[in-house]
């Protein structure tokens, strides 16, 4: 047996290490797209079916451009689509967008971050910025009032769009008949809470109104929670490190308690920053995307701190209501040289023990 | 030695932690219950010149000759160089290049002699067992002659090992054997522990170190407990500790385990010596006792048989230049046919080629792993930028930035991120998402940069000996015009008196010529004499 077995053996030869392999990226990809479930279910039970209609959409949109993009640089296809990273970057998309965009607008966001953001720099691993982040600014820039036009969660609303009522709506821009959408939409906690400060409310009032929760606002405080639990999953199966998430919402923690401490009638508690908006989903999900973020443990915790300043300081005094996309695309530039500066000191180089 | 209270001066018992490493299934059960089993002797035996770092062995036989068990067919060559011995009895029949156990899967110079079955021992020299008490060079010239190596691998000549220009302060003995299959230091340890402990001690006798730490991943408690009866039977020795360490790979890295044992980190670059410390391998340390105490050279060694494809696992006590198929026989060969075939453990070990390659001092596990034991890790996919490999790095490098650098072929910038300074350990490679093969990445780049490197001191060399020629040149032409101009001068001496500044013209002229030429004589010599000194070749 031993000499015949000497050719196969002389083609099997490959570097170290050769025992099996603990995970691969798409199992890390699956583990990701598990941890959005709870997410994305309250996010459906408090906004209705569009958000599933989207989700749907933008996975097929995100493939289907994954794939011609794939074969116009003639590299196969099915390896790459199998990594599932165009699935996580459409349903993080499709968790950040109003739930009844029109379709094309979800087309275009996809091509957008497909084929500009992800694979003009040469796909997975090479994009300096988070693609899903990037359509969804693009868009918000590109078309202000479709991206900000967002339902009322259910609890404060009427009328629930049915599933054809949802996919009308989003297909066609069909409204259901004698409903308007003062009716159904409502400006986001954050939105809302701009506004009334603007109008020189102080926060003692603003409590009181409809939308006011008792974290975030009602039913996005909810939407948060999911996916912090979502997020604690990813920890707790190591798919994540802490240094990210706890580096973000520790610095907006501490902002935003700092100035409520100061001006607690001018400044929401911290509470809300955390629960309200994309915080969480931003900390635990888009900030932690491993190609665009700092690499270096030091890195990573000043990666993550500064999106949470960007945050608090754009979301207190900026143009926009929230600013987590704004944020983590901005410090993506800056991951590069974090990681510069941050480098560990390798064993042996002497460093302070 | 002042003997103070051993509790409170070596009575440590804090661990240190390295950053990184991994957790990995050891697998050390398959083979740990079998003791070391000696080897029927082989028909033919292929001894390598070198079988470790340095020069290779000179060849001290011929074809034809009669060679006993035990004799030294290889003198080293020069201080960082090993002997060889035959490891039995019978003729020389060959000295050629055959294939050795080697990543580069190169043949290289070996003495291969045909067994005649006797077994019958060279006449051997006296044993040391007066040691403590005898000349250090004498144990080291024995060391040196017993060609003994370091064995857990590393492979560099122990007697070089055995003097320190600094004070040493700790002795470590690696006892870890942390990557996982791997079990003949163990069963080494379990079987062999008076020896270990003899040779620690003369090893500390030799380096006047104060005391002695023996390493051992808490995975072997058996050897951990052989150790520490051998050393209550010997009575009590205050310098000499038994030290479980954690089990994690790669705990039994020279560095980690030092690092592990003392607290401190070896200067990147520098040897340990420079913090006090030497280390010893168990092996190489019973290896020193056999040659000090008994006279015998290093001509067996334990080799661990391992990995589900094998029929009959087991630590056997293998004559170095064993065929591999020989020890395969004695296993009842393969169950199925391997995925992989490998020299070492599945962490860092390298693939061989074939079965006929023989077993060398440094070889320590002849691995055959089934397909399920070595799956196809499929194609590599893109760095996803996780950062997984730099958590496990238990050098605190950076592997994924190494990786893109080597990749782009920019080896400067991969040095910049201390792509030396990588111990190719595989933690990173192991974890990494994208199933890339890293290790093979630094070891083409480390490769380049070496071959760059070969290249421009050979081309520094023919540009000097193109020097040397041209300066020759000059000189000669220097030398015929400065002749010619003589002559010219004498001739024209009449008619130069009226033009006395073209005679200091030309007298400067010649003088200059001459400084000139002996300049150039100078520099010719010294670059001739830079062409003579040879490459040193460190393996
Ligand atoms: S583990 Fe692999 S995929 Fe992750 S950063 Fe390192 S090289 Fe890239
Ligand atoms: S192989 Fe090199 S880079 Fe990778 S973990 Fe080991 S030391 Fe670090």
């Amino acid at each position: 047996m031993a000499p015949n077995a000497a050719p196969k053996m002389t083609a099997a030869i490959l570097s170290s290490p050769h025992g099996p392999r603990a995970n691969r990226v798409d199992q890390v990809m699956l583990q990701v797209l598990l941890a959005l479930i709870p997410g994305v279910l309250v996010m459906t039970w408090f906004f209705g079916w569009g958000l599933l209609i989207n989700c749907v959409l933008a996975i097929l949109f995100a493939t289907a451009a994954e794939a011609l993009v794939l074969r116009l640089r003639r590299r196969p296809v099915l390896p790459t689509l199998g990594d599932y990273s165009a699935v996580v970057t459409a349903v993080l998309f499709a968790c950040a967008i109003p739930p009844t965009l029109p379709w094309w607008l979800t087309l275009l966001g996809m091509v957008f971050a497909i084929m500009l953001v992800k694979q003009l720099y040469g796909g997975l691993g090479y994009n300096p910025f988070n693609p899903a982040m990037a359509a969804y600014v693009f868009l918000l820039i590109a078309y202000p009032v479709e991206m900000t036009n967002w339902l009322a969660p259910h609890l404060l609303t009427q009328h629930h769009l049915s599933l054809t009522e949802s996919w009308r709506l989003i297909l066609f821009g069909a409204l259901p008949p004698d409903l308007s959408w003062d009716a159904l939409s409502a400006a986001t906690p954050l939105e809302a809470l701009r506004g009334q400060l603007r109008e020189h409310q102080v926060m003692d009032a603003i409590r009181g109104a409809s939308w006011w929760g008792s974290l975030g606002g009602r039913g996005w405080e909810w939407v948060s929670s999911a996916f912090l639990a979502g997020g604690l999953y990813l920890l707790w199966r190591r798919v994540i490190t802490w240094r990210i998430p706890v580096a973000m919402l520790g610095s907006l923690l501490m902002l935003a308690g700092l100035f409520w401490l100061i001006d607690p009638q001018h400044h929401p508690n911290p509470a809300f920053h955390l629960w309200s908006g994309a915080a969480m989903l931003g900390a635990f999900f888009i900030a932690t995307d491993p190609v665009t973020a700092s690499t270096t443990p030091r890195g990573q915790l000043i990666f993550g701190a500064m999106i949470g300043v960007l945050v608090f300081v754009i979301r207190t005094w900026g143009g926009y209501p929230d600013a987590v996309a704004f944020s983590v695309l901005l410090l993506n530039i800056a991951a590069p040289t974090i990681d510069h500066y941050t480098q560990p000191s390798v064993f042996g180089h002497g460093r302070k023990s | 030695m002042s003997v103070t209270n051993p509790e409170s001066e070596h009575g440590q018992s804090r661990l240190w932690t390295f950053h990184g490493g991994l957790h990995l299934p050891d697998e050390k059960a398959l083979s740990n219950d079998q003791p070391i089993e000696p080897l029927r002797l082989p028909p033919l035996l292929v001894i390598p010149l070198r079988q470790h770092i340095g020069a290779p062995a000179r060849p001290g036989v011929r074809v034809g000759d009669q060679v006993r068990k035990g004799q030294v067919i290889g003198t080293a060559d020069g201080y960082v160089s090993a002997a060889v011995h035959a490891s039995s009895s019978g003729t020389v029949i060959a000295i050629e290049e055959r294939r050795i156990p080697h990543p580069s899967g190169l043949p290289a110079p070996c003495v291969v002699i045909a067994t005649d079955g006797q077994d019958a021992w060279a006449p051997l020299p006296a044993p040391l067992t007066d040691y403590p008490h005898l000349d250090p060079a004498l144990l080291r010239e024995r060391v040196h002659w017993a060609g003994v190596v370091g064995l857990g691998g590393g492979a560099f000549p122990t007697s070089v090992k055995l003097r320190s220009e600094r004070h040493i302060e700790t002795l470590i003995i690696n006892g870890a054997e942390c990557e996982p299959y791997i079990t003949c230091d163990d069963r080494l340890m379990r079987e062999r522990s008076v020896q270990v402990l003899e040779g620690a001690r003369i090893i500390r006798t030799l380096l006047g170190a104060e005391r002695v730490l023996i390493g051992i991943e808490d995975n072997k408690p058996a050897a951990i407990a052989a150790l520490s009866a051998a050393l209550t039977q010997s009575g009590p020795d205050p310098h000499i500790r038994i030290i479980p360490v954690p089990t994690r790979y790669p705990s039994g890295g020279e560095r980690q385990l030092i690092r592990i044992l003392t607290g401190r980190e070896v200067p990147t670059r520098g040897l340990p010596a420079q913090i006090g410390v030497a280390c010893q391998n168990v092996a190489t340390t019973a290896a020193v006792a056999d040659a000090v105490l008994l006279g015998r050279p290093l001509i067996t060694r334990v080799v661990t048989v391992t990995g589900r494809a094998v029929a009959r696992l087991g630590n056997l006590a293998v004559p170095i230049g064993t065929p591999l198929s020989h020890l395969v026989a004695h296993c009842g060969g393969f169950r199925e046919t391997p995925r992989r075939l490998l020299c070492g453990g599945p962490m860092m070990g390298f693939a061989l080629s074939d079965l006929e390659i023989p077993i060398t001092k440094a070889f320590n596990c002849l691995l055959a792993l089934t397909a399920a034991e070595a799956p196809d890790p499929g194609p590599a996919l893109a760095c996803i930028r996780c950062g997984r490999c730099a958590e496990v790095c238990p050098v605190r490098l950076l592997p994924q930035q190494l990786y893109w650098h080597a990749r782009a072929k920019a080896f400067d910038r991969a040095q910049g991120y201390n792509l030396f300074d990588c111990i190719e350990c595989g933690c990173c490679a192991q974890v990494c998402p994208s199933h890339i093969p890293l290790v093979q990445y630094y070891r083409f780049a480390k490769n380049a940069i070496w071959a760059h490197e070969e290249e421009r001191r050979k081309a520094d060399q023919a540009r000097a000996r193109h020097q040397a020629r041209q300066a020759r040149l000059e000189r000669l032409e220097q030398e015929r015009q400065s002749k010619l101009r003589k002559k010219r001068e004498i001739l024209d001496d009449t008619t130069a008196a009226t033009v006395p500044g073209q005679v200091a013209d030309g007298d400067l002229d010649a003088r200059r010529a001459l400084i000139e030429a002996a300049k150039q004589r100078a520099a010719a010599k010294k670059a001739a004499a830079q062409s003579r000194i040879e490459p040193v070749d460190l393996g």
